[in-house]
């Protein structure tokens, strides 16, 4: 089964995690190597793929428009779903990397007997996807906290909005429970679809398992094993100052915890995750609808890819087109012709 | 092949197992091959024309057999063909990498809706391709192969990939969905470039591409023909209106070149269109040329390759140069106008030998169109009817109860939607939206563009039409609509058979193939003319149907 070998996968990382975290020799190995070895991975990775996608030109502008374009000036234009300014485009990119405004237009299509084909609204994927992705990033900028000092401005702020339910101390954040249960979400959503269990790949169970992983083994930190913060604090802003330093003691789980998060960083830009940085590529998205108004240059058009000439044409059909009165470039040869050539 | 009577078909379409009635396949997408059998499939391209266009590995071959005579070395040929890509469109190298299989877009496509064939899920059909990419670029590829989803490149994949390419019409309602706007028109264009390489195309698009290239035109009309037949519609105008007009070809020296698609003078019910062409810049005085070199606005290019595109496109512009006109308008046509508004200006510009495009009837600038210099008929005649120089008797379209079918390119390739509903607006008595999923920028194909609309294939082209065929009955229930208006020659061409099947002739007249009929905008702009001379108390259309009698008073 697909979801096997994730699955397995997963396991395995947490099992690594966990063991190579009992020991004091060994967390050095995964609390400090691992982690800035996968930095690096990602940062360098995410870059190469960025320049690979950059070195291919864009021959052509083929916006996706999804709405009325600029025409006359009678005709109201909709400016951000069909954009025609730069200004405009950036509107559009806005609403899709923070609003996800195309996946809010998803419907379902159902066929009844008739046959009938009938549209409902869906609106869940977008629910989970947008609640997915704001977690996680709430979750990425409260972790600012163990690597700076002092602590910038806007984390605590974040902490107080996502602990605003008030429960439990430390507070519960509600960024933990709804990453996990739209990881959830999707992954139920993958399993009991028919057709979205149909497309899954091995590629597309292994991230959610994996991040649900990360949520998980994150949430039981701080509330079941309650690890030291001040001590993990000591050990991560070793990554910042360059310098290693483990206080000792952290409970194992702090180590699963950085391993799962180490092969999320190690995997992420060899994978579909890239999305991340490919929506800002995406030429039916970043471009303006303006091919009629300004000139697109195609880096490698060419040049040597001429039309059927119209001399080429007239000669072919020079007799016929004087018979019919339609105006020549050449006239006929005055001598009339000695035989009649058969058209196919 | 024979296709099923409708009512089988209705049941069909709501009841057989597949993937869209809710079956679910037992085998895994990869481990189920193509199989090809009469009806599924085009017919492969005709050696003479595949030597015509000087295409490699002319040969006679049958989908159906196993070998497909593939010349030596053809994977190669194929992996090399997909990395020179990869190097010419960044589109399709990030939407190689970038799918997540959300599945929004799964049951978006028309292909989908009508066939229930996973492989039209459009990110099934990106994952023909993208599998083979996996397996030629992705990093653990060795070790994790089939767990990454790649797989080598097959004849079994080449199959694929020629059944499905030929399943798409290169709509782009995939990717209005798409929360990354992956445009699987762009997966389509690639696989089929790829196919090409080493000789596979159908014929119906390659023949049409070779007519346009040496005769001007896709229907392969020779100067001459192309004439006569405008010439009969000056005739049938006379008859109905009393009206002389009277169309030029190959005039230098005209203000405006008109390049419309050849269906528009060949055949019905396009013609009818081209006969509101001809009363509409009859009625202003345009001095306009027809040309019969560059005699057909479409571009089987497009469905073949970018370069194909290119060299058929190019006529456009020479022929604009040739003859001296100031600016070039359009006529009614979707795949055409992507070409024109998306690749014209980059492939075969700069048009600097034209001038910006000014209306010579109300002095308006297309400053939109200010450096392709080529203007959209509806565009055109929208911007006369808000000057108030057409005068307009929408009664004369009574017998009309239009809905407005967005056709694809123009819509998701060019923001053209409001254009054709301001002029139904001035031109009809009432008309009617179909359903808000169906119209608009989530516009559904006529189910046989790109070079699909070929008779062996009927069952399927019905069945990709079935979304837009059920949107229309929707309103022809609800509202009575009798008319299915478009701009459009495909469409034209595509969805008078998908009307004639889907809503068959209920009335008494003998003569009716279908309860609604497919009419371009500018059929019902020249109907609704006032002509200045034309005969007393018309009483026929330009299909010379009778007119609802003017009520007294």
């Amino acid at each position: 089964m697909k979801v096997l070998n994730p699955f397995i996968a997963v396991l395995v990382l947490i099992a690594a995690g966990g063991l190579l975290g009992m020991s004091q020799g060994t967390q050095f190995l995964v609390g400090i190597v691992l982690p800035c070895v996968a930095f690096l991975v990602f940062i360098v990775g995410f870059i190469r793929k960025v320049l690979d996608w950059s070195s291919s030109p864009v021959p052509f502008k083929i916006p996706t428009t999804c709405g009325q374009g600029r025409s006359l000036s009678f005709i109201k234009e909709d400016r951000f779903d069909c954009p025609t300014t730069k200004a405009d485009v950036i509107v559009r990119m806005f609403l899709e990397v923070f609003l996800f405004r195309s996946l809010f237009r998803n419907t379902r299509a159902e066929v009844h007997d008739g046959p009938k084909i009938v549209y409902g609204s869906s609106i869940w994927l977008w629910l989970m996807g947008i609640s997915f992705h704001y977690a996680f990033l709430t979750i990425v900028l409260r972790h600012m906290r163990l690597f700076t000092e002092p602590i910038p401005f806007f984390v605590p702020v974040i902490e107080y909005l996502d602990g605003f339910l008030q429960i439990g101390a430390p507070v519960l954040f509600a960024s933990g429970l709804i990453l996990v249960g739209a990881a959830a979400g999707l992954m139920a959503r993958r399993l009991i679809m028919p057709q979205i269990r149909y497309i899954s790949l091995p590629a597309d169970y292994f991230p959610l398992l994996l991040i649900m992983a990360i949520g998980i083994t994150g949430m039981l930190m701080r509330h079941f094993y309650r690890v030291d913060i001040t001590q993990v604090k000591q050990l991560t802003m070793g990554f910042v100052s360059f310098s290693w330093n483990n206080p000792g003691g952290i409970h194992p789980i702090f180590f699963m915890h950085v391993m799962l998060v180490s092969a999320l960083m190690t995997y992420f830009p060899f994978s579909k995750l890239m999305h991340m940085g490919g929506i800002f590529f995406s030429p039916t998205r970043n471009m303006a609808n303006d091919t009629r108004a300004k000139r697109h240059i195609n880096p490698w058009n060419d040049p040597n890819i001429k039309p059927h000439s119209y001399a080429a044409y007239e000669d072919e059909f020079r007799e016929f087109m004087v018979g019919a009165g339609i105006p020549v470039d050449k006239e006929l040869p005055p001598e009339p012709a000695a035989t009649e050539e058969e058209e196919k | 092949m024979a296709i099923p009577k409708v009512e089988e078909l209705r049941f069909n379409t709501a009841h057989e197992a597949n993937m869209f009635t809710g079956a679910i396949p037992r085998k895994d997408w990869m481990d189920t091959p193509a199989v090809f059998k009469e009806g599924n499939y085009a017919y492969p391209t005709k050696v003479e024309i595949q030597e015509y266009h000087k295409f490699p590995n002319a040969r006679e071959w049958n989908p159906e057999d196993d070998d497909w005579l593939l010349p030596d070395g053809w994977e190669k040929i194929i992996m090399d063909g997909l990395k020179e890509r990869l190097g010419k469109f960044r589109s399709l190298k990030v939407y190689m990498d970038i799918c997540v299989r959300c599945g929004a877009c799964a049951d978006k496509c028309h292909f989908f809706l009508g066939t229930g064939d996973p492989k039209n899920m459009p990110v099934l059909r990106a994952e023909l391709l993208r599998s083979v990419y996996r397996n030629e670029y992705s990093v653990g590829r060795k070790i994790l192969g089939k767990m990454l989803g790649a797989r080598p490149m097959t004849v079994g994949v080449l199959k694929e990939w020629f059944m499905y390419a030929y399943q798409c019409t290169e709509c782009r309602r995939c990717s209005v969905f798409c929360p990354y706007g992956i445009d699987t028109a762009e997966i389509t264009m690639m696989l089929r470039e790829l196919l090409h390489l080493v000789g596979i195309g159908i014929n119906w698009i390659l023949e049409p591409a070779a007519n346009s290239n040496r005769t001007g035109n896709h229907m392969g009309l020779q100067p001459h023909t192309f004439k006569d037949n405008i010439e009969y519609l000056v005739d049938d105008i006379k008859e109905i209106t009393g009206i002389d007009v009277n169309p030029t070809f190959n005039r230098k020296g005209a203000e405006v070149l008109f390049i419309t698609p050849s269906a528009d003078v060949f055949a019905e019910p396009g013609i009818y269109t081209a006969m509101g062409y001809l009363l509409l810049f009859e009625h202003i005085g345009l001095d306009y040329t027809f040309s019969t070199y560059a005699s057909e606005g479409g571009n089987f290019g497009l469905f073949t390759s970018n370069e194909m595109m290119k060299k058929l496109n190019a006529k456009q512009y020479a022929e604009a140069k040739r003859l001296g006109v100031k600016w070039i308008l359009g006529g009614e046509c979707g795949h055409m106008w992507r070409v024109i508004h998306q690749y014209m200006d980059t492939m075969n510009g700069p048009a600097d030998f034209l001038q910006v495009p000014k209306s010579p009837i109300t002095g308006t600038v297309f400053e939109n169109a200010a450096s392709t210099k080529m203007v959209h008929i509806s565009e055109f005649t929208a911007d006369l009817i808000k000057h108030g120089k057409l005068k307009l008797d929408p009664q004369r379209n009574a017998h009309r109860v239009p809905t407005f079918h967005d056709s694809c390119n123009p819509a998701r390739a060019m923001g053209l939607i409001d254009e054709p509903r301001y002029i139904l607006d001035a031109i009809v008595p009432k008309w009617y939206e179909m359903p808000e999923n169906t119209i608009r920028e989530k516009t559904y194909c006529c189910g046989s563009g790109t070079g699909l609309n070929t008779g062996e294939i009927m069952e399927l082209r019905m069945r990709s039409g079935l979304p837009r065929a059920n949107a229309v009955e929707h309103v022809y229930r609800k509202h009575g609509v009798n008319a299915l208006a478009n701009v459009c020659a495909i469409d034209r061409a595509t969805l008078q058979p998908l009307m004639e099947y889907w809503m068959p002739p209920t009335g008494d007249n003998p003569m009716a193939t279908t309860d609604v009929d497919v009419i371009g905008i500018s059929e019902m702009v020249g109907n609704a003319l006032v002509m200045d001379g034309e005969i007393e108390n018309r009483d026929q259309g330009l299909r010379f149907e009778e007119l609802v009698p003017r009520e007294e008073g």
